[in-house]
């Protein structure tokens, strides 16, 4: 039996323990909700946790591929980088799962001898981990790229009325698709 | 000698980190002003304008906020008043039994996972102190009663709540005793206002207001040059020249709208749509260069100072003799005049009961205040069958609808934009059910809090609406998120931005706009936006 079979036995165990400490980040009033709250759009951090945690351990699973997890992270992610979190709390969500993982099966993995096995698993979480810092960065950008437009939105008449908005390509000779 | 017991932690113990937060009672864990998460505290100079307290240069962030020295006596003696003069706080402050119904309504909460943003424990921060000072049992009991010194702490903490609640009213809804958080926090914002600490975001569009008559500050040859500009636009689209009047006397209706769709993108393309339906029309109304903008930040400031700003709309209805005032797509100017103007200023006599020119229909609903709702004006002339619309020219949308908090909490306004909508546009499809209508969620920037500096607060408050559109963009392909409020389509343009890049925001009339035949027009190859429509581009690109 190979390490991804027993992870997709426990798949079930590992991401509501995963899930559990993942909430325990938030304070206790608050993951209670998110842990009782069913309804997808009553609570919408919630769903998207479940959603997102089940995809990256899929991929985890699977061999990681950017494309593939990509979306699943960016759930997450996209969350955490606006609420009250550095970014280490932001992305340690993460490495979390390997607490669960040894956890949960650290007894059956030592007596079947997989502990390079769980450590090209582990390796992968780190792979994860390296694609979640470049999707929170882009999170962060995108909030201060949005600041900046929205001043510009602000006054946009005003800026295209002192022509300082009139695009190029307007009836201007030489300018082609 | 002893040896030392030291036991080297094994690396499994050593990668264990708490990330749990402190396990300290809420009302001991002081605010951490981050930058993302507060507006800018308001600039003396918007202060002095409009007379309000204590104008100096400060900081939320900075440790001293600058307040006078009997802050404290200043605060409850203001408490004190207003428990006296609204009933309504005294009784939202007593009759709470803290069943939680409204705790998880919230977008803030939602959102941002603060229990602190539960409309509950945000009306909690108000009412400890109201316990210490003004109840019996708290006076005698302290902490046991649940009450607690009115501190500098507890302050900076009612100011950062109290600048992060939308006043949307979604928690009042399902409240049993149908006790209005948003009126807690309104009646915070007073008492922090007595101190000098409004927001500048807030603070400057009440002086502009004050001084120019809309937020921005506008003076009147730039309102017309930019209405004109508008004119030209539409021009270029329909080939028909639009001549709106400014300021004209004895027109039978008065226009008013917020200034965002003045200026701001995408609120000129809604207010190009008003200016195509009421040329089509034929209608006698003119735009006023004073009354210039239908929304009033002094709302969200102080009950007096939203009373002050709000006349001038009458004032100028007045001065020019018109019959009645048709009012643009706006949120809280809406509820304003539903809830609040009677109050303030009693039945609008001297103008007439507003009746339509076009069908004859007498809006009964608007007898008092004399005003209209151009959505309502719009679906009355579509059920008579008075435009001539050609919705296929929407085809390149998927519309869905979001009920702005005030139109639908605040007035009841459900169908009206969906009849319209509905009539405009061949493809149309509703959020799910708990979160439109009465349960609508907020934008997360309503209330004066659409400042840039606060965005991580606006995009977590604004997370459970983006999370619905995001199911119907994957559901049905919308691509269009359209509205009756100009604050949603500043807000949510950019909420779209963030959660749910595919999808454009748009108010109802610019969807008219498209839609609308008008007499003598060229064949539409762009609609409002200046944007080709598909499969009606001009045959020059195809060389």
């Amino acid at each position: 039996m190979e390490i991804k079979d027993l992870l997709q036995d426990r798949r079930e165990v590992i991401l509501k323990k995963w899930f559990d400490v993942l909430l325990q980040t938030y304070p206790e009033e608050t993951s209670r909700f998110l842990r009782k709250e069913k309804d997808p759009f009553s609570n919408p951090v919630g769903s998207a946790i479940t959603e997102g945690i089940s995809g990256i351990y899929q991929s985890i699973l699977d061999g990681v591929d950017i494309k593939e997890v990509s979306p699943f992270l960016d759930r997450i992610i996209r969350i955490r980088a606006v609420q009250d979190f550095t970014p280490s709390q932001a992305l340690g969500f993460l490495f979390l799962l390997k607490g669960v993982i040894r956890d949960v099966l650290l007894k059956e993995i030592s007596k079947r001898g997989l502990d390079e096995e769980l450590h090209t698993i582990e390796s992968r979480i780190d792979d994860i981990a390296l694609i979640a810092f470049d999707i929170y960065m882009q999170c962060r950008e995108k909030l201060y790229d949005l600041r900046a437009t929205e001043l510009r939105n602000m006054t946009y008449r005003l800026l295209e009325r002192a022509n300082l908005t009139k695009d190029l390509g307007n009836g201007q000779e030489g300018v082609s698709d | 000698m002893a040896k030392a017991k030291t036991k080297t932690p094994k690396p499994e113990e050593l990668a264990k980190i708490d990330y749990s937060p402190p396990e300290k009672h809420w009302t001991e864990v002081p605010v951490e002003f981050r930058p993302g998460t507060y507006c800018y505290g308001a600039r003396p100079k918007y202060l002095e304008e409009v007379d309000m307290p204590n104008p100096r240069e400060w900081q939320p962030y900075e440790d001293d906020w600058k307040l006078p020295e009997n802050w404290k006596e200043i605060v409850l003696e203001g408490m004190e008043d207003r428990l006296n003069k609204y009933r309504t706080f005294r009784l939202f402050m007593d009759i709470c039994v803290r069943c939680g119904a409204c705790a998880d309504k919230c977008h803030f909460f939602i959102g941002s996972g603060d229990p602190k943003n539960m409309p509950v424990l945000r009306a909690e921060l108000v009412r400890s102190v109201y316990r210490k000072y003004f109840t019996t049992g708290g006076k005698l009991f302290g902490k046991k009663a649940g009450a607690r010194e009115l501190t500098m702490d507890v302050f900076k903490e009612w100011w950062y709540y109290f600048y992060q609640c939308t006043e949307c009213r979604r928690c009042s809804v399902f409240c049993p005793y149908g006790i209005d958080t948003a009126e807690i926090t309104i009646m915070g914002r007073e008492l922090t206002n007595l101190l000098g600490c409004n927001t500048d975001w807030i603070a400057g569009p009440v002086a502009n207001c004050y001084h120019k008559g809309n937020h921005l500050g506008l003076e009147p040859h730039t309102i017309q040059s930019n209405i004109e500009m508008m004119c030209d636009d539409i021009e270029e689209i329909t080939g028909i020249r639009i001549e709106p009047t400014f300021n004209r006397k004895g027109a039978e209706i008065l226009f008013v709208t917020p200034s965002g769709d003045l200026f701001g993108v995408p609120g000129v393309y809604t207010c190009m749509g008003y200016l195509m339906l009421f040329h089509e029309l034929g209608l006698d109304y003119t735009w006023s260069t004073y009354a210039s903008e239908g929304g009033n930040f002094g709302f969200f400031t102080s009950n007096e100072m939203a009373r002050r700003l709000h006349y001038k709309i009458y004032a100028e209805a007045k001065r020019l003799g018109v019959k009645w005032i048709l009012g643009g797509e706006c949120g809280h100017m809406w509820r304003l005049i539903h809830q609040y103007l009677d109050t303030w200023w009693g039945p609008a006599d001297f103008l007439e009961v507003p009746k339509s020119p076009i069908t004859g229909t007498v809006f009964e609903n608007a007898k008092s205040t004399k005003m209209v709702h151009v959505v309502e004006f719009t679906a009355d002339l579509i059920r008579h069958g008075k435009l001539k619309l050609d919705p296929s020219r929407n085809d390149h949308l998927r519309v869905t609808f979001h009920d702005s908090c005030n139109t639908s909490r605040g007035m009841g306004f459900f169908e009206e934009p969906r009849y319209v909508i509905k009539n405009v546009c061949n493809h149309f499809y509703e959020m799910p059910e708990n979160t439109i209508r009465e349960k609508t969620f907020c934008c997360g920037s309503g209330s004066g809090l659409n400042a840039s500096e606060n965005m991580e607060i606006r995009m977590r408050g604004g997370f459970p609406r983006a999370n619905a559109v995001r199911h119907v963009n994957q559901k049905y392909g919308v691509n269009m998120l359209a509205n009756v409020c100009a604050i949603d389509r500043a807000a949510l343009t950019t909420l779209m931005q963030y959660w749910v890049p595919d999808v454009e925001v748009c108010g109802v009339h610019e969807l008219v706009g498209n839609a609308l035949v008008m007499t003598g027009e060229t064949e539409r190859t762009m609609d409002l936006r200046l944007e080709e429509l598909p499969g009606k581009e001009e045959e020059e690109e195809d060389v």
